[in-house]
């Protein structure tokens, strides 16, 4: 079994998540090769063939240009998964190379046994088996899902170019908002998620991370609905914690905020639905009316 | 100007889910439906850019499934799109995300729209595909995850969201396909006067088979719920014994009270 694992490189940076899809390939028991669209300056710590684009060429973020160098290593590889991290950079590319080849692609992989890949689905709630019908399949797998696998060596290159003029035009990055809290230091943090129902319910969190010597969290849905400033957002597009103790007030649970909080050392959990996925990160949770329970629990705490 | 804007119609996410008879995807008996909340965004952008463009502007919201979807056509009409076409296809859940772009695709292929306007995925599939599949199919140029949008003279400036709060700007010509993530505007709720109105609005219904010659890249063998990790403890009852067990948990198994 053969795979072409297309790994990640930001602001001229190789991103260590490119490491997943070695770890990935490795519970697969594949041969792989490697596909980045980077510098020879800055290369994997990976033994094996390296198909190595130029990013002052073409670009970090240029779907077109990515795509023909992806095709152009597949065709020299004929790999029979083709695979990326389910990421920004990842759910953007993978459907077009699946496309152009017109083979399936299967999303967002936690797990893969006898031939068929395990998916999450209902917000994380729910799982289903895939399985392919095409010979090539193209694959993302989910973000912390498979271990970190860095295999040594220095790399084979095989240099790859493409030209065209493409349909979209990168402009630039946009560095993340300055944040006024760091969440990574705190040793406690008070998340609010959509379940506290409204802004005005914000203080009764607040008052809990007060009464327990905390910071504010945020879930993404309370920081999008303007309830709580972005600086207090936890997960994949906020900021990634492991405290002490993260009580989460509220909050469903979806893959982005477990992935920015899963490693906290104990997870309190507050929710009146017992299925929330939250629950199965949470050594405890509570099933109850958020604002019934946080005002009573943050009561006796001031005692 | 042309745009396009689809939607899925999903299940209340708070929902217990259950196996249908084949095991392949949830029964749907008891679930309430209501649309992707991804597509809201995308609905509300195309509505904000109709609104800008003004007369010799038409928008039309698309959606592919049985009859029911029809009432989120209907939520989509009465925030302002201006007509609708329903792809009547009663086993829209058991296609793959290649057949359902292929779909969108066939529908939208000699109509001559510029700007497609899509959630970044469905809150129950969650595949991320469909959008960008059909911006493949049909030629267009398409950027995903977009948390900020704007339209000038056949250009699409827009804001892509990355990960840990970094955000990329890119620029597209059109033909252009836009898939839209949360955040990245304020959805409106339909005022009664415009539910009324919306009334109205001409529902173009499609069978599915007049659309659909593609056969599926990949197939759903099971769906069922994760696998108990086991070890976490689910406390349930009385609000103030629930308050009494939890401190002394924590005070157990914690060194942050004392």
């Amino acid at each position: 079994m053969k795979t072409l694992l297309i790994g990640e490189y930001r602001d001229g940076k190789l991103l260590e998540s490119t490491y997943e899809l070695l770890g990935f390939a490795d519970q697969l028991g594949a041969e792989t090769a490697l596909l980045l669209v980077g510098s020879d300056s800055q290369l994997p710590l990976y033994g094996g063939t390296l198909y190595l684009g130029d990013a002052t060429t073409c670009g970090e973020y240029n779907p077109d240009l990515h795509k023909q160098l992806i095709l152009d290593a597949a065709g020299q590889e004929k790999p029979d998964y083709i695979v990326f991290l389910h990421s920004s950079y990842g759910w953007d590319l993978a459907p077009r190379v699946a496309a152009s080849l017109k083979v399936a692609q299967i999303s967002e992989i936690i797990a893969a046994a006898d031939g068929s890949f395990e998916v999450g689905c209902c917000n994380a709630k729910m799982r289903r088996s895939v399985k392919t019908n095409t010979g090539t399949t193209v694959l993302t797998i989910q973000a912390g899902a498979f271990p970190v696998l860095q295999p040594g060596g220095s790399p084979t290159i095989k240099k790859l170019s493409a030209t065209g003029s493409a349909a979209l035009e990168f402009i630039g990055y946009e560095p993340a908002e300055k944040k006024d809290v760091d969440l990574g230091k705190a040793e406690i943090i008070v998340t609010a998620g959509r379940g506290i129902g409204k802004k005005d319910n914000v203080p009764v969190i607040q008052a809990l991370a007060r009464a327990l010597g905390g910071e504010l969290g945020a879930s993404r849905p309370v920081v999008d609905a303007g309830w709580v400033e972005h600086s207090h957002q936890v997960g994949t597009t906020g900021q990634t914690v492991s405290p002490k103790l993260y009580v989460a007030c509220g909050v469903s649970g979806a893959i982005q905020h477990l992935a920015g909080m899963k490693k906290s050392d104990f997870i309190l959990a507050i929710n009146k639905d017992k299925d929330a996925p939250i629950g199965e990160v949470a050594d405890v949770l509570v099933v109850a009316d958020v604002m019934q329970f946080v005002p009573a629990l943050t009561a006796k705490l001031a005692k | 100007m042309k745009l396009l804007v689809c939607i899925k119609q999903v299940p209340d996410l708070e929902s217990r889910f259950k196996a249908n008879a084949e095991g392949v995807w949830y029964n749907e008996t008891d679930l309430a439906f209501r649309m992707n909340e991804y597509d809201e965004y995308a609905v509300e952008q195309a509505v904000q850019l109709r609104e800008k463009l003004g007369d010799g502007c038409e928008l039309t919201v698309l959606s592919i499934g049985p009859d029911r979807v029809v009432e989120a056509i209907k939520k989509a009409l009465a925030m302002g799109c201006d007509n609708a076409a329903h792809i009547q296809d009663s086993a829209a859940s058991s296609k793959d995300p290649w057949q359902i772009a292929s779909i969108i695709s066939a529908y939208a292929k000699d109509k001559g729209f510029d700007i497609i306007f899509t959630g970044m995925q469905s809150q129950d599939r969650g595949s991320a595909q469909v959008g960008v599949t059909v911006a493949e199919q049909l030629g267009f140029a398409c950027t995903t995850t977009i948390i900020g949008f704007a339209y000038d003279g056949g250009t699409v400036t827009a804001k892509r969201e990355l990960e840990g709060g970094i955000k990329a700007a890119v620029k597209l010509k059109t033909p252009a396909l836009v898939t839209c993530q949360l955040g990245l505007n304020t959805p409106r709720y339909p005022t009664l006067p415009n539910i009324m109105k919306a009334k109205k609005k001409e529902i173009t219904a499609i069978p599915v088979a007049d659309l659909l010659k593609e056969a599926a890249l990949a197939t759903t063998t099971s769906f069922h719920p994760p696998a108990k990790k086991g070890g976490g403890i689910v406390l349930e009852g009385d609000v103030a014994d629930l308050v009494e067990k939890v401190i002394a948990i924590l005070k157990d198994k914690t060194a942050v009270l004392r």
